[in-house]
This record gives C-alpha cells, sequence and structure tokens, in this order.
C-alpha cells in the first residue's frame, strides 16, 4: 500500500532532533532588504524629525557650563516664573480632576437628552487654538466682558492677572481626566457597584472603595496629562496674562521673554528645565498607559 | 459621591446633583466663552465680520495655516502609517525606548519645540548655514511652520493606527498572498482599507491641532505678516496691538473649522466601522 | 494511480522559546505522508498536534526547518507562497471585509491579471457552484457563517489552484451547520476533483468524507489510511483511543474454536490463529448487536444500563460476567424496545484477534504497551 513506509517512519520512536544539529536552511527571504529599507527610513526620520532637536536642546543649555545654566535659573524673573507655573497646574490640576471625575461618572453612567452633545462639549478644548482661548478669556471677563464688569466692580483682576491664566489654564486641560477615566469606567461596567450597594454600602462608600480603584490607571493618566498639558500651556496664558515679567509670567511665557531680550542662556535653561520635567511626565505616562490599554486612550 | 442609574428608574438625586455640577462646569468653562466670543464677533453685524475677514493679512493667514496643514497632514499620515507599521510588525532593538519616545512632542510645551527648532536650524546653526548655502529657508520661511507641524502633531496619525494594526487579523492579509498577491498588493488591497478609518481619525486630529498651533510657530516662523503669519499668530498680533475686533473674524473662522473637524471625526468613527463583521 | 498531488517528506519544523515564558517546541516532527491527486484527505488530531502548522507548510505560510514539499511532482519546498497556486480556507473565513462577494471571489483572478471576460465568467461559475448565485453585491457582515465559508471556498477555487487546503474549515459554525457542510463539501469535492487536504479534530467529520485519514499527535504521524483502516487496525495507543472505546474479552482457542468461557464464538470472518491457545478479541461497541432470541451464534447476557445520548444509545451488558459496551443508532434503539434488566442474546458482528502463547495476561499487557486498551 501506498503509505506504507509512511506509517512505519511515523509510528517508530524517534529521538528529538537538536537545534544545534538542523541544518541552515535557505527558505527564500523575500523581502528582507525591503523590510529594512522601511525600517531604517522610519528611524532616521523620527530621529532626524523628534529626537535630534531634543538633543541639541540639552546641548546647548550646558554648552558653556553648569554655572550659567544654574545662574540663569536664580534670577528673580525666573524663579517666579516656575513658582507661577507650580501654582497654576497644581490648580489646574486639581480642579480638573474634580471635576473631570464628576463628568466622567455622568457621562459613562447617566443617561439623559443631550448627553452626546454635552460629550462633544467636553473635546471641545482640543480643537480650539490657544490663542483663541486665551482670546475668548479677554472678551468674557474683560473690561466689557459679560462676567469682567462685575468682577471689575468687585475690585478683581482677571484678565492680565493670575486667575485669568488659572481660567484659561483649566480651558486648554479640560478633557483629558473625563476623556481618559470615561472609556475605563465603560468597561467596568456597573455590575461592581450594584453590588456593593446591594451589599449596604453608602453611596460615598461605594465611589471611595469600588470605583475610585477601578479606575485609577486611568485616572492616574489623564492627570499626567493634565499636568503635562498645563506646564507648557503658552498660547493662551501669552493672550491673557499680557506677559508681564515678575507678575505674570509662566515658565514658558519667561521662554519666550528671554528669547525676544536674546538672553539665550536664560530661554535654553528654562527650557532644559521644563524639557525634563515633560519627559519626566513622559516616562510616567508611558509606564501607566501599560494598565490602561494599548495607546487606544490618547486617541479615540 | 455617585450611583449607578438604574434601568428604567428615575435619576435619584445624587445624579441629579452630579449631572447639575457637570453641566454647571462645562456650560460655565466652554459653552459661556464661546457664545462670549461669537456674540462679540457678530455683535456689530455679519457685514463687519466679513469684512475684517477679508483684510488681505486676515486672508493671508487663514490660507497660510490652512495650506501648511495641510501639507504637514499628507506627510504625517505617510510617515505615521509607516511608523506604526514598523512598531507594530517588526522587531528591532530598543523598540519599546522608541514606541516611548514617540509621544514626546505631546509632552514638550510647544514653545521649547519652537525654541529646539530655532537653534537647531536658525542662521547661527550649522544646519542652518548649510542649507541657506543652497537656498534654502527654513527659519522664519515656510518650510519652517511645516516642521513645526510635523513635530508637535507626529504622534496622532502613529497612535490611531498603532491599535488597529495590532488587532488586525492576519488571516486576510495571509489569504491575499495564498491567492498569488505580492506584498504590495497585499498591503494596498487588504490592509489599507482596513486601517484607512484609524488614519483619516488620526490625520483629522492632527489637521485639527495644526490649525491652532502657536507656539511653535511664532518662534521658528516669527511674526512677518503676507508671509509666514498663521491665523493663531495674527490673532496674537492684533491683540498686542489693541486691535482685537479685527481679530474676532480670524477666530470665528478658526472655531467654526474645529467644529466640523470634530463632527466629521465622529462621522468617521461610524463610518469605519460599516464593515465590521 | 494517477500520480501525487502533494508530497510531503520528513517535515519538521521547531517553534524558538517565546517572550512571555513559552517554551522552545518541536511542532513538526518529521512528518511525512502523500496525497494522491484528486483525493481528499483529512489531517485529524487534536488541538496542538501540529496539524494546522503542517498545512499552513505546505501552503507556504511557514518555513519548515527541514524537509521537502511537492505540488503536482514539482519541488516548491523554496518557493514563497504567494506562487504556489494553492487554494486556502481558513477556519475564520479570513474573507476580505471591505470588498463584496463578487470582489472576494474575482480577487486571486484579478491577481493574475485575467481577461475581464474569462473573470466575470468564472465568478459567475464559482457563485453556482457554490449556491450563493445572487449574493455577489453582499459584504462578509451581511452573510451567515455558513455563507462566508461558501464564499471563501469559491475564492479560494476561482484562481484554478492545483491543490486545495482548508484548516478547520467548519470549526467556526455550530454542529448543525456544520454537519451539513462538511457533507456538502464532499460532494462539491466529487464534482470538482481537485486534490484536497482537510484539517480537523472533529474524528466523525473526518471518517464521514476523507478518502484517507492521516492521524497526526504531537508532531508525528500516528497512522495513515482509509477510514476504515484505521477505525478496524487501529497501530497505535493513541489512534486507538482517540477514535474510541473497545470491549476486550479474553478467549481461549481450541481445536479451531474460539471460546468465551464456556460458550463458542461464532464471528463472521473469524479465524482462529492456532489449535490451542489463549486469545484476546477485541470488539468495538458498534459491532455489538442483541436480538430476542437465542441461537447458536449469540451469548446470553442482560442489561445493565442504559444511556440515550441524543443520537444514539450506549447500553451496558453483563454477558458471563463481563461488561460489555454496546453502541447503536437512535434508529436501532427505539425499534428494539430495549429495558433495563432484560435478558438478551448477545452477537458480535467483527472483531480483532491477539495470540500469544505466553496467556492472557501476556497479551493484555501487549495490547496495553501498544495502547490498544487502557
Amino acid at each position: 500500500m501506498m503509505f506504507e513506509k509512511a506509517m512505519t517512519e511515523g509510528l517508530r520512536p524517534k529521538s528529538l532532533p537538536s537545534a544545534a544539529g538542523q541544518s541552515l536552511r535557505m527558505f527564500k527571504q523575500d523581502g528582507v532588504w525591503g523590510k529594512r529599507l522601511l525600517l531604517g527610513a522610519v528611524l532616521i526620520w523620527f530621529g532626524f524629525l523628534v529626537l535630534l532637536p531634543v538633543g541639541e536642546i540639552v546641548l546647548d543649555a550646558l554648552s558653556d557650563g553648569v554655572i550659567p545654566f544654574l545662574t540663569a535659573l536664580h534670577t528673580p524673573a525666573a524663579r517666579h516664573a516656575f513658582w507661577l507655573t507650580l501654582w497654576i497646574t497644581i490648580v489646574s490640576v486639581l480642579i480638573n480632576t474634580f471635576f473631570g471625575l464628576i463628568l466622567a461618572l455622568v457621562l459613562a453612567q447617566q443617561k439623559f437628552r443631550g448627553k452626546t452633545f454635552l460629550n462633544g462639549l467636553v473635546d471641545l478644548p482640543l480643537a480650539v487654538s490657544p490663542v483663541v482661548a486665551g482670546f475668548m478669556f479677554i472678551v468674557l471677563f474683560g473690561q466689557q466682558g459679560w462676567l469682567g464688569r462685575w468682577f471689575e466692580q468687585g475690585g478683581i483682576q482677571i484678565v492680565f492677572a493670575v486667575p485669568g491664566m488659572v481660567l484659561a489654564t483649566i480651558f486648554v486641560s479640560l478633557p483629558f481626566v473625563v476623556r481618559e477615566v470615561v472609556p475605563v469606567l465603560m468597561e467596568c461596567g456597573l455590575e461592581q457597584e450594584e453590588a456593593a450597594r446591594t451589599l449596604g454600602a453608602s453611596r460615598w462608600q461605594t465611589f471611595w472603595r469600588i470605583t475610585l480603584p477601578s479606575i485609577r490607571w486611568g485616572l492616574a493618566y489623564g492627570v499626567t496629562l493634565t499636568t503635562a498639558r498645563s506646564l507648557g500651556e503658552f498660547g493662551a496664558v501669552l493672550v491673557v496674562s499680557g506677559s508681564i515679567i515678575g507678575r505674570t509670567q509662566t515658565a514658558t511665557l519667561h521662554i519666550h521673554q528671554e528669547f525676544n531680550d536674546f538672553h539665550f542662556q536664560g530661554a535654553f535653561s528654562a527650557s532644559l528645565v521644563l524639557a525634563a520635567v515633560s519627559f519626566l511626565l513622559l516616562i510616567i505616562m508611558e509606564l501607566v498607559k501599560k494598565h490602561v490599554g494599548n495607546g487606544q486612550t490618547l486617541v479615540r | 459621591m455617585s450611583s449607578p442609574t438604574i434601568k428604567g428608574q428615575q435619576a435619584s438625586r445624587p445624579e441629579l446633583v452630579n449631572r447639575s455640577i457637570a453641566i454647571g462646569y462645562i456650560g460655565l468653562m466652554v459653552v459661556l466663552p464661546i457664545l462670549a466670543i461669537s456674540t462679540q464677533a457678530v455683535g456689530e453685524g455679519l457685514s463687519r465680520l466679513w469684512q475684517d475677514l477679508i483684510q488681505p493679512e486676515a486672508l493671508f493667514s487663514l490660507r497660510l495655516t490652512f495650506l501648511m496643514a495641510l501639507i504637514m497632514v499628507i506627510l504625517n499620515s505617510i510617515t505615521g502609517t509607516a511608523t506604526a507599521w514598523v512598531m507594530v510588525r517588526y522587531r528591532f532593538p530598543g523598540q519599546s525606548l522608541i514606541n516611548a519616545l514617540i509621544d514626546l512632542p505631546f509632552a514638550i510645551p510647544t514653545i521649547v519645540t519652537g525654541l529646539m527648532l530655532v537653534i537647531l536650524y536658525g542662521p547661527q546653526s550649522s544646519i542652518g548655514t548649510f542649507l541657506t548655502a543652497h537656498g534654502v529657508e527654513v527659519i522664519y520661511a515656510k518650510p519652517g511652520i511645516v516642521l513645526a507641524l510635523l513635530f508637535v502633531t507626529f504622534p496622532f496619525v502613529v497612535r490611531a493606527v498603532q491599535p488597529v494594526l495590532m488587532e488586525m487579523d492576519r488571516d486576510m492579509e495571509e489569504a491575499a498572498i495564498t491567492l498569488g498577491a505580492k506584498r504590495w498588493r497585499v498591503f494596498f488591497r487588504v490592509v489599507l482599507p482596513s486601517i484607512l478609518p484609524a488614519i483619516l481619525t488620526g490625520a483629522a486630529q492632527a489637521f485639527s491641532r495644526a490649525l491652532g498651533e502657536f507656539g511653535s510657530v511664532v518662534m521658528v516662523a516669527g511674526n512677518i505678516p503676507m508671509k509666514t503669519q498663521v491665523a493663531p499668530v495674527f490673532i496674537y498680533g492684533e491683540i498686542e496691538s489693541y486691535n482685537a475686533r479685527g481679530a474676532l473674524g480670524v477666530s470665528m473662522v478658526l472655531l467654526a473649522s474645529s467644529f466640523v473637524i470634530l463632527l466629521l471625526l465622529n462621522i468617521m468613527q461610524n463610518w469605519g466601522r460599516r464593515h465590521d463583521v | 494511480m494517477n500520480g501525487m498531488g502533494i508530497i510531503i517528506k520528513n517535515i519538521s519544523k521547531r517553534f524558538p522559546a517565546g517572550k512571555d515564558g513559552q517554551e522552545e517546541f518541536l511542532a513538526v516532527d518529521h512528518v511525512s505522508f502523500e496525497v494522491p491527486k484528486g483525493h481528499l484527505v483529512a489531517l485529524l488530531g487534536p488541538s496542538g498536534s501540529g496539524k494546522s502548522t503542517i498545512l499552513r507548510i505546505v501552503a507556504g505560510l511557514e518555513e519548515p526547518d527541514s524537509g521537502d514539499i511537492f505540488l503536482q511532482e514539482e519541488d516548491v519546498t523554496f518557493r514563497p507562497a504567494h506562487e504556489r497556486g494553492i487554494g486556502f480556507v481558513f477556519q475564520h473565513y479570513a474573507l476580505f471585509k471591505h470588498m463584496t462577494v463578487w470582489k472576494n471571489i474575482a480577487f486571486g483572478l484579478e491577481v493574475r491579471k485575467s481577461c475581464p471576460q474569462e473573470l466575470r465568467g468564472r465568478v459567475k461559475k464559482l457563485l453556482e457552484l457554490v449556491q450563493l448565485k445572487g449574493y455577489e453585491d453582499r459584504y462578509p457582515a451581511q452573510l451567515s457563517g455558513g455563507q462566508r465559508q461558501r464564499v471563501a471556498l469559491a475564492r479560494a477555487l476561482a484562481p484554478h489552484p492545483s491543490v486545495l487546503l482548508l484548516d478547520e474549515p467548519f470549526g467556526a459554525l455550530d454542529a448543525k451547520v456544520r454537519r451539513n457542510l462538511s457533507s456538502w463539501l464532499r460532494r462539491l469535492h466529487d464534482e470538482v476533483r481537485i486534490t484536497s487536504v482537510f484539517v480537523t479534530h472533529d474524528q466523525e467529520e473526518a471518517f464521514e468524507i476523507a478518502d484517507e485519514i492521516v492521524v497526526i499527535n504531537r508532531g508525528r504521524v500516528e497512522q495513515i489510511g482509509t477510514p476504515k483502516d484505521i477505525y478496524d487496525h487501529p497501530r497505535s495507543k493513541f489512534v486507538a483511543s482517540f477514535i474510541g472505546q473497545v470491549n476486550v474479552l479474553e478467549c481461549h482457542a481450541d481445536n479451531g474454536a474460539i471460546f468465551f468461557g464456556p460458550e463458542r464464538l461464532m464471528i463472521p470472518g473469524l479465524k482462529s490463529p492456532s489449535a490451542k491457545g489463549e486469545v484476546v478479541l477485541l470488539i468495538r461497541p458498534e459491532n455489538v448487536d442483541v436480538s430476542f432470541e437465542a441461537g447458536n451464534d449469540r451469548l446470553p447476557g442482560d442489561i445493565k444500563d442504559i444511556r440515550y445520548r441524543g443520537d444514539r444509545y450506549e447500553i451496558d451488558l453483563e454477558v458471563e460476567g463481563l461488561k460489555i459496551n454496546m453502541k447503536k443508532d437512535k434508529v436501532y434503539g427505539e425499534n428494539l424496545n430495549l429495558a433495563l434488566g432484560q435478558r438478551v442474546f448477545v452477537r458480535f458482528r467483527r472483531c480483532s484477534v491477539f495470540e500469544s502463547e505466553e496467556g492472557h495476561a501476556a497479551i493484555r499487557a501487549k495490547l496495553q504497551s501498544l495502547g490498544y486498551i487502557e
């Protein structure tokens, strides 16, 4: 029978051939060079576009040595700028986290007319140019603005002062916490919370002990993005603040000022600090991202 | 603080409280500012708005912005897709590091980006002088704008395409191969149609961002009206020269474009799912 | 025979250790077999046995570490997948979601730059062949699982492949559709007469439609033969246990006749191997019959248990103190009207005989080592 020789071969006990003993196969590797070319091209493009400028900043900030670098950071203007940035970032992050969580809960767990509209509105700040954002707050809170009038009467300065900058920063970094928490909430579903409620947990307890832990990675990612955005905001605060040295300048505005004044060391130094902090935030972002999903949450 | 809505029942009080807070917050922070500027813009009549818009500088800035964004989007769609492909399908040393670095443009403040590009390609740098000698102007010229936009929007297309590629069933590609197709054909007729919605999503987000980009462009391109002045820079210029009125028209155009793109994005998501089995 | 459609010689493949802690393992271990032109052969084995890998190696979708593949007697071992002229049907259809049924089927022809008229004719013909005329403009999302698989088949057949390979083609479908489609596949094959190999873990499916079966386990060929061969003469422990249970009867031979206890066994075709000695009989449950009439070819026995399994009956009998397992299809079972505790007369239709001078224990031990019995 035609299968006989095959049968006996298949049944005889065989010892496992060692990998080393195998002769190398020259299976036709079609397109290996094509792959290498593509990989090379992509890496070169990425290196040129992204890595090169970043490397340059590091070099230039420290090119004259560490002392001038540090000195430039110690000027009163610089110190004030960094302090202001820190302050505004903290406020922005806190407010956006608080309201962002509420928004996320409402959007993920409730059903009502106009929900889709609300959802779209949350995304809006991402689409608005920072300059226009700043402009909007000037219109609103300026001397003749709808709300500006009242604050004017009360003697409170919003535009060309820190409050305006805070508002503008909150606006531009508004969507992040919401956008990152909503998908996580929707994935988790309501069952765990419902179970907790049936077991007698109060709403607060349910939130604290069930909801919050289940969204912690999405929340962390959203907070990190919010921080990065608030830190780096430029256009909106530039317009809203009037960029008054030592009064309404954040770190980013400070860099702009230094550059315009040809104080390059000052500009580079502050840039390096901001870049370093951003880089740190980036690392945190990537670490947290692994727990959230595979990059899906950043863009919808 | 929260409570799940039980189907069919009226929302409970805490839920309503949350809902009101949410709506109030958005109303105050998002709707109000937009309403304010829109009212201001059309407050003196639409014809006035139109007049502001057709000023040569305003018009130029808008056209330049759209053109630069378009060029950037085309470039980034190609390079972004290629990058996503390489990240998902290939294996090479340092891959996870590069993967993390792709998000760098999102983390770095735009002004720092602008500064980096100016030092790198500016008149004092080696690259800058080299390029100028060959007749290529980067800083204070249009290529610089495109470069800055390319940098700040690089991650959009990559991150939009990556997950789709990762989840994609290789079956279809293998089927095409067994039917005799070579690699390019497999890519263009089988892979590309599947990832096209993702590419367009990333491209739309990149375009939207590019329209409004300020920090990096203002450094790289300066503020030369009728030459390298993009719309956001124009707006800034007008505000600084106490001519906010003049900036309103351009602002409205930018705002409207953003809305339209957001809408298109939403439609695109659904279009992308039409063939899902 | 009219030549070999597929020849597989000594194919091995090892998968390297994976990043996720997966160990390196030998997926295919020196596998060889041949498929005659125009035959439909099943690669049968449990999941993880390497059968899909073997199929993919034939298709060119995986590279073997060693060995050769011949299609239509041409050496294609080093030829890339898109040049092998094979048709491949995937378990999850792999239809081009964004193309219509028509475009899917036409794809292979377009790649070959067939002239439009020829293309149109061929696609139409295939649509009729798979009974999907009128569905040209539908998209895969609008079709049922069975319909999708038929489109996949048509698509694979369109560019006139020399060989058709199917990887668990009905694995993703529910049982009823599965059965319909597998017999439909057989009829299709008879019409088209293309050399075909299909991979399955479903023993019934393989037995029902294949000309020959190659039983695979842990990357090795266990046995090759017609369904009948394999069923009646399993050659290894694995094959025997994979394809069903068996009853073991310890008998003794005397003067050319075989006795189970005091009773003489009359089984058609049964020949005593020697004049005297101990023999062991292996009898498949399907080959056990009962009736209410005594006879000299029957043994008395009692019904101890009756189990209904949806499409068949399993009955436990006791004959001379030994439990005998019987399997019959539903119709037979209903016709007989059996009940617990009844006295019946047991007859065997067929058996395998094993003998040894050393006695039953030795024979049992040997059979156990060969894997025929537990």
